[in-house]
């Protein structure tokens, strides 16, 4: 119940904040602007001196360029705006001191945390849905369909791969008592896992792994489900440790 | 019967022992005030019983429930025998005063008509009523510090926490808070932790004096006040004779029978352990010195020189 009270709140501050919109109006561009990037990139390389020529060794772009420029700009923008969205989520709240007053209610600290977690979820995931949408569209214009099964799914993974930074990034919010330092905890976290997904035996397990399979969902490859186990057991497990360490923190 | 009960109640932070084996109790329905100096303990204790810290050792009950015991006070049902203020109290700036009560309202499970009326009733309690629709966001120090009045009683509170609640405001906001304090006598238990006696000799009908983590004292104020009424002296020199006046009580300072003398300004205070010889004394030696007085008289002891006597012993 009070969960419920904890995420209306925390909607509502993401609305009124304008965060929300912030969030979905950068996906949004980013959505829509993947496919005409790829549609167009060879007739902006023909503009250049001795474009034309250049030009020529490019292949004709096809939906499945449009689908990939779509997934890299998503995954990386997703990723800045988890962090830059999620590092104040509690130490802010630790140091302006509106923790201490609404925690001496009978919030419980488990329902506070998992708010915020299910509100940043909700925003990145509306977010991404209509950023999709957007893409689909201009893709379906500019291409022909795509398999809307596929592309669901693809969006999909997009999310999980963002709300493990969401939860990594609200762990390290929990754990620091500045903003400065959540963040920089949460990007030597995001520097580590690419570090480790770069060595193949390891990173087929990590969540970038979730981007290549998307990838693979239009173009045809294998699945990657371990890799899907191993970001929802590091999201489990930050937002484990996060609510076990705010359990025992005093404000 | 006991509101609050605390007992042998320790904290430490590393070496620092910031409460030191701490007793009291606080009657039901009293306005209380817990008074120290700065660094006393006085916002640990505060924070131990609204559950926002854990003591290190003793035990503390709110209404009855124990808040020490693993998983009490924050965050848990407990919360609900309390209403508590923060020392700065801190508010989500996009809300506005409506919502931040209706939210708080929530929080302790009102349903909506309840938690429309009462927030009507708390914006006219501390005056926001005409500023329910702004941004808490823009709002100054003193409304800031009645509308964090205003959530503490959102729950009807049976024990009410203030920690410095006017300690930062100027005299007109100081003022609105202690008459809203008043108000609260009779309604519930106020447990006000302050170092401003004024406030305490004001509105508060019970005091607690606590120093180094330790409780020095506590009971009824009238009673603290008979119980360690010592007969002073008061003498108002003439404007331009502070230098005078100061040596000269300096100089009383070392007479059997003052037992301690200050100075402030063109004021000097002379308490006193024989009376008969001070009153014998005092002006030839006022005389003596060539100080002219436009002031002398036997005074009772003030609440602030039971605490500074009180503090400064405990200090030795």
């Amino acid at each position: 119940m009070l969960f419920w009270v904890a995420l209306r709140k925390e909607l509502l501050e993401q609305w009124r904040t304008y965060r929300a919109l912030v969030v979905g109006a950068v996906l949004l561009a980013l959505g829509l602007l993947s496919p005409l990037a790829a549609k167009l990139t060879p007739a902006l390389i023909r503009l250049v001196p001795n474009g034309d020529q250049l030009a020529g060794l490019i292949p004709p772009p096809t939906a499945l360029d449009a689908v990939t420029q779509y997934l890299k700009n998503m995954s990386q923008f997703g990723v800045i705006l988890a962090l830059l969205l999620t590092m104040g989520a509690v130490t802010q709240e630790k140091e302006r001191g509106t923790a201490a007053m609404m925690l001496s209610k009978p919030l419980p600290r488990w329902a506070f945390l998992a708010a915020k977690f299910a509100a940043l979820g909700l925003v990145f995931g509306a977010s991404l849905a209509l950023a999709g949408a957007g893409a689909y569209y201009y893709i379906w214009l500019l291409f022909g369909p795509l398999d809307l099964a596929a592309w669901a799914a693809l969006n999909g993974l997009l999310l999980v791969f963002t709300l493990v930074y969401v939860a990594l990034t609200l762990l390290c919010s929990v754990l620091t008592r500045s903003q400065a330092a959540a963040g920089g905890m949460a990007f030597g976290g995001l520097v580590l896992l690419t570090i480790l997904g770069a060595i193949p035996q390891v990173g087929q397990y990590l969540p970038g792994e979730l981007v290549t399979w998307a990838g693979r969902l239009l173009a045809g490859g294998a699945s990657a489900w371990p890799a899907l186990a191993v970001s929802l057991g590091l999201i489990a497990a930050a937002l484990a440790t996060a609510w076990w360490r705010f359990e025992g923190q005093e404000l | 019967m006991s509101a609050i009960r605390i007992e042998a109640l320790q904290k430490a932070y590393g070496a620092v022992k910031a409460l030191d084996g701490l007793d009291l109790a606080v009657e039901t329905g009293s306005v209380f005030g817990f008074l120290g100096p700065n660094g006393a303990g006085k916002t640990t204790t505060l924070r131990i019983l609204t559950g926002l810290a854990q003591a290190n050792g003793g035990r503390a009950w709110v209404a009855d429930t124990e808040v020490t015991a693993r998983g009490g006070g924050a965050g848990g049902q407990l919360a609900k025998n309390f209403g508590y203020l923060p020392e700065e109290p801190a508010f989500y700036n996009w809300m506005t005063p409506g919502e931040c009560l209706d939210y708080v309202g929530r929080l302790f499970g009102l349903p909506a008509s309840a938690r429309r009326a009462r927030t009507a009733q708390l914006l006219d309690l501390v005056g926001l009523t005409e500023v329910a629709r702004r941004r808490i966001g823009g709002f100054s120090r003193g409304m800031r510090q009645r509308l964090g009045l205003a959530q503490a009683l959102v729950n009807q509170p049976p024990v009410l926490f203030l920690d410095e609640p006017a300690s930062a405001l100027d005299p007109a906001g100081r003022k609105e808070v202690l008459d809203l304090i008043e108000r609260l006598r009779g309604q519930c238990t106020v447990f006000m932790s302050t170092h401003i006696l004024a406030d305490v000799e004001r509105v508060c009908d019970g005091v607690g004096i606590i120093a180094r983590g330790r409780l020095i004292t506590q009971g009824p104020r009238d009673d603290l006040l008979a119980r360690y009424a010592v007969p002073a002296f008061e003498l108002e020199a003439e404007a331009g004779s502070e230098g005078a006046l100061a040596s000269w009580a300096e100089a009383q300072r070392r007479q059997p029978w003052v037992t301690a003398a200050s100075v402030s300004g063109r004021t000097a205070r002379l308490t006193v352990s024989d009376v008969a010889a001070a009153q014998r004394a005092l002006l030839p030696a006022v005389v003596a010195a060539g100080l002219v007085l436009t002031r002398y008289e036997m005074v009772q002891p003030s609440l602030e020189d039971i605490f500074l006597r009180l503090v400064g012993e405990a200090g030795q």
